[in-house]
């Protein structure tokens, strides 16, 4: 009897789980960060569907604070696979100038949260495909791979519904909608050797590079544009940096590394010594504010 | 290339299941420095006395926190030289039994922790229960807090005895007993010093060599199709991950459950065209011929899964509301939704001692044995013998919560091929599927007693109340069912006799049937009890008096019975017997119909329609 590896099994749930979704949901989108998860979802759902095209569209949440080499990626994927990329910005926000260097978690709370409600409510998604993985943060470890909002897009942690083998539940009402997470099980480590092993396409931000940095309370922010602003006494370094996660540039801090291949990144991935969400600034604003914030609608 | 094992740790509330499974991975060095920095901040605040307390590793849930208990399923994820892992660590606590569940569907192995200074516990056996009935065939008893027996070797002989006492009931596949202790880390990763009578394997290292791979897979292949795949008028592929077995371009296989035949044209292993693929693939698989397959059907190849519409299965009840027989869920069993009925309980289990107990209800977190009833045919076979086509969910209709799970034990063959025989479907299932209470409300009284208003107005309260109802009155009856019928003594006894059979076969759909009928002689009004049952007939005398019926008139019968136009007409040239003993007496006389129907339903309720 042969036998799937580890990363062979993971990879055939994600399609299951995928394709239960296109077969069962009214209206699925796929969430479409940019990032190395977002990568490795896209590139799921093309296996998922092959030869047929994904039967579904792809959705950006763009907080206008994005690096450019995100954007300039997102655009090249898109017209490369021929994809139905939806790009949504909360006009709103963009009016009252909201940013990342006066509204802290407000900031975050307009541009993205609130934007990917609007986002939803706008299209009608009935279900929305999430690259979150259980690894990644305590409160996230316990959610389950059909994760159900109310129709004010707010999680209920204390009454999921089971979920039994591989037999998903998909009911929902009129106006509720599901988040569905086909990577909950893989990690990091996963991630890294899968975009090896598939040869997936990712942010050139992943690899390291020389790149114009300030250090900032404990995190290294790289300078994308100009509208970067200094705090008194801060200098533009050039410094051999890469990124684990990507996020808005202003809140995701890099990391030092002479990791410039795929390979040296897993190798530095295994002996890592922080795990991965240490380098996103807003997680570390309290303990539960992630599991807070998923409440609120926070993918 | 590495395997995974995927895991379930379960044991009774402070058993130190968290604390086990953190520790395992500190231990083992599987843990990020900020990980265990924040544990190490966390626990100064914590109650460990300053030491480590390794389950704030695992309890992620602020809730939880708060309460110090593990609510929900917190997987964690880490690998070792030898193997990857996925563990599940699973609530003790007895309101918590279904997300234990919910972990142990999704695992290959069970770490079951037994605190060696209380022995196996209630909890001990439902979880060893829990683990058998969704398909673990792997268990490791940790028997936890050796350190508080002073590490004693009796004191485990004594449990392992117990233990194997327990499980034969079981039949896992094997079972593995390890003494330990979470807090101190003694035969965790290393092993203890201080129990030199222990001569098996750490926890960590028999995790690692453990062979889980199904010894029973069988040949036969097997693909629940999830999705048909039209992308252009060429392909049309069936696209879901086997369940069994292998498939090679050209085998005929049986598309279930039409029995229609076809080869395979081609198969794609996600984007790779290929000519063979195994279980466990991803794959879209497309037909030489042009036939009727849709989500739902299941391609096989030399095994004969059951299609059929009922069978036996084990369910362990998973929702706040309780189970009643006879009520309508979907039930979702490989890629298909159905819906389908609880048709009986046969018994539900005692988790202690896995007796019978006959019930009619089932509550949260019980298990029971019953026999379901689907509206199509689907395609199931014995959970022992096919993982993915045994086991299913059932849904509530209405809240679309997740109300149970169950695996199928057997089918049920006196289904007779796809048809339902009577038996099966009961009058008593047909109430309750209507969540009422069938009865035949009789009228009688005399011409212009107001019975035909009362009854009217009486069904439409019946109704906004959600209840299903229907009137039979003479009018309607006469014009057709008994349009040969006279009014002569025996067409009027046929008359009644004829509405009495219907009435009782409505009834037996679990309608409330509503009649309005002088009917004035007991005789027939006795027989019509007979029929339709002494305990679902309801008599209602409306005894409006013959000077008030005379005075309203409304169709200007009396005036012509007076005068001779109408002959036997009851109350004037014909007798009306008035009941005896009616359930209900109503005098229409000075009443609005309002406070008539009012009075009416208050009666009705007492006799429990």
């Amino acid at each position: 009897m042969r036998q799937l590896t580890h990363l062979q099994e993971l990879e055939a749930e994600a399609i299951y789980i995928i394709r239960e979704v296109a077969a069962e949901c009214e209206k699925p989108v796929m969430l479409y960060s940019i990032g190395k998860d977002s990568s490795v979802m896209l590139h799921l759902a093309r296996k998922a569907f092959y030869p047929e095209k994904p039967p579904f569209p792809f959705l950006h949440i763009d907080s206008t604070w994005k690096f450019k080499e995100m954007i300039r990626f997102r655009d090249e994927i898109a017209k490369k696979y021929d994809l139905d990329m939806l790009v949504y910005s909360n006009e709103e926000g963009i009016k009252q100038g909201i940013n990342p260097f006066d509204h802290g978690s407000a900031y975050t709370d307009i541009m993205k949260t609130q934007a990917l409600k609007q986002a939803l409510k706008k299209y009608g998604f009935t279900a929305a495909f999430g690259g979150g993985r259980r690894d990644e943060e305590k409160s996230r470890a316990k959610e389950r791979i059909f994760s159900f909002r109310n129709a004010e897009q707010a999680w209920d942690p204390k009454n999921q519904r089971p979920e039994m083998w591989k037999l998903y539940n998909t009911k929902i009402f009129q106006g509720e909608s599901i988040r569905v997470f086909p990577i909950s099980n893989w990690t990091e480590k996963d991630i890294w050797e899968y975009i090896r092993q598939e040869k997936i396409e990712i942010v050139p931000l992943y690899f390291a590079a020389e790149r114009p940095v300030v250090y900032r309370d404990g995190n290294i922010i790289m300078v994308d544009d100009d509208r970067m602003r200094l705090r008194p006494g801060e200098q533009i370094q050039n410094k051999m940096i890469r990124f684990r996660t990507l996020g808005c540039y202003p809140l995701t801090g890099g990391v030092e590394s002479t990791a410039a291949t795929l390979d040296e990144i897993i190798e530095e991935t295994l002996s890592a010594v922080s795990s991965e969400r240490t380098t996103r600034v807003i997680d570390n604003e309290a303990a539960g504010s992630m599991e807070r914030r998923k409440r609120e609608g926070y993918f | 290339m590495q395997s995974l094992l995927k895991f379930i740790t379960c044991g009774s509330v402070d058993d130190g299941k968290s604390t086990l499974i953190g520790h395992m991975l500190y231990d083992a060095k599987l843990i990020f420095a900020d990980q265990e920095k924040a544990l190490e901040l966390d626990s100064k605040v914590g109650s460990n006395d300053g030491g480590i307390d390794y389950s704030l590793l695992l309890d992620g849930l602020m809730a939880e926190r708060e309460q110090g208990i593990t609510i929900d399923v917190a997987y964690r994820y880490f690998t070792s030289d030898r193997r990857s892992f996925i563990v599940a660590d699973t609530p003790g606590h007895e309101e918590y039994t279904r997300n234990m569940a919910v972990g142990a569907s999704f695992a290959d192995l069970a770490v079951i922790l037994v605190d060696a200074s209380k022995g196996v516990l209630v909890q001990t056996r439902r979880h060893s229960r829990i683990c058998a009935l969704m398909g673990i065939r792997h268990v490791v008893y940790a028997i936890n807090k050796m350190d508080l027996v002073d590490y004693d070797e009796g004191t485990f002989d004594d449990i392992s005895v117990e233990i194997e006492k327990m499980a034969t009931e079981y039949n896992f596949e094997t079972k593995y007993l390890i003494p330990v202790s979470a807090t101190v880390g003694d035969n965790i990763t290393k092993i203890s010093p201080r129990m030199p009578w222990y001569h098996g394997k750490t926890l960590l290292a028999y995790l690692e060599e453990i062979d889980v791979s199904d010894k029973m897979a069988q040949d036969g292949f097997v693909l629940p199709v999830q999705r048909v795949s039209r992308p252009n008028r060429e392909y049309r592929g069936f696209q879901g991950q086997i369940a069994a077995g292998e498939i090679r371009t050209g085998d005929e296989i049986t598309v279930l459950p039409s029995g229609n035949t076809s080869r395979v044209k081609s198969i794609y292993n996600m984007m790779e065209k290929t000519d063979s693929a195994f279980a466990g693939q991803a794959v879209s698989v497309e037909l030489e011929d042009e036939i009727d397959v849709s989500r739902g059907c299941v391609l096989v190849k030399g095994v004969k899964p059951n299609v059929g519409k009922m069978f036996t299965a084990r369910i362990l009840w998973m929702d706040d509301v309780k189970l009643v027989e006879g009520k309508n869920y979907y039930l979702k069993i490989g890629t298909l939704t159905v819906p389908a009925i609880i048709m009986n309980i046969k018994h539900k289990i005692d988790v202690n001692t896995g007796a019978k107990i006959k019930t009619e209800r089932l509550f949260k977190n019980e298990i029971a044995v019953c026999d379901i009833a689907c509206s199509d045919p689907v395609v199931y076979d014995k959970f022992s013998v096919q993982k993915d086509l045994g086991c299913f969910i059932l849904i509530d209709r209405v809240t679309n919560m997740t109300s149970a799970c169950g695996v199928v034990e057997h089918a049920l063959r006196r289904e007779g091929n796809l048809t339902w025989h009577e038996m099966d479907i009961t009058r008593e299932l047909r109430a309750k599927q209507k969540g009422q209470t069938p009865k035949t409300i009789w009228m009688t009284g005399l011409s212009g007693a107001g019975k035909s208003t009362l009854i009217n107005e009486l069904e439409k309260r019946l109704f906004a109340q959600g209840k299903h109802t229907m009137i039979l009155d003479g009018d309607n009856v006469r014009m057709g069912l008994n349009k040969n019928l006279g009014f002569k003594e025996v067409d009027r006894i046929e008359n009644i006799r004829r509405v009495s059979e219907v009435a009782k076969l409505m009834n037996d759909a679990g309608l409330i049937v509503l009649t309005s009928f002088i009917s004035p002689f007991r005789q027939d009004r006795r027989s019509a009890r007979e029929v339709i049952g002494n305990d679902n007939f309801i008599e209602v005398y409306v005894s409006t008096s013959l000077e008030e019926c005379e005075k309203r008139d409304v169709k200007g019968l009396y005036k012509k019975a007076r005068s001779g136009e109408i002959p036997n007409f009851s109350g004037i040239s014909s007798p009306y017997e008035p009941p005896k003993q009616p359930e209900i007496t109503i005098d229409t006389a000075g009443q609005t119909v309002e406070e008539s129907v009012d009075y009416l339903l208050k009666e009705l309720e007492k006799l429990g329609c």
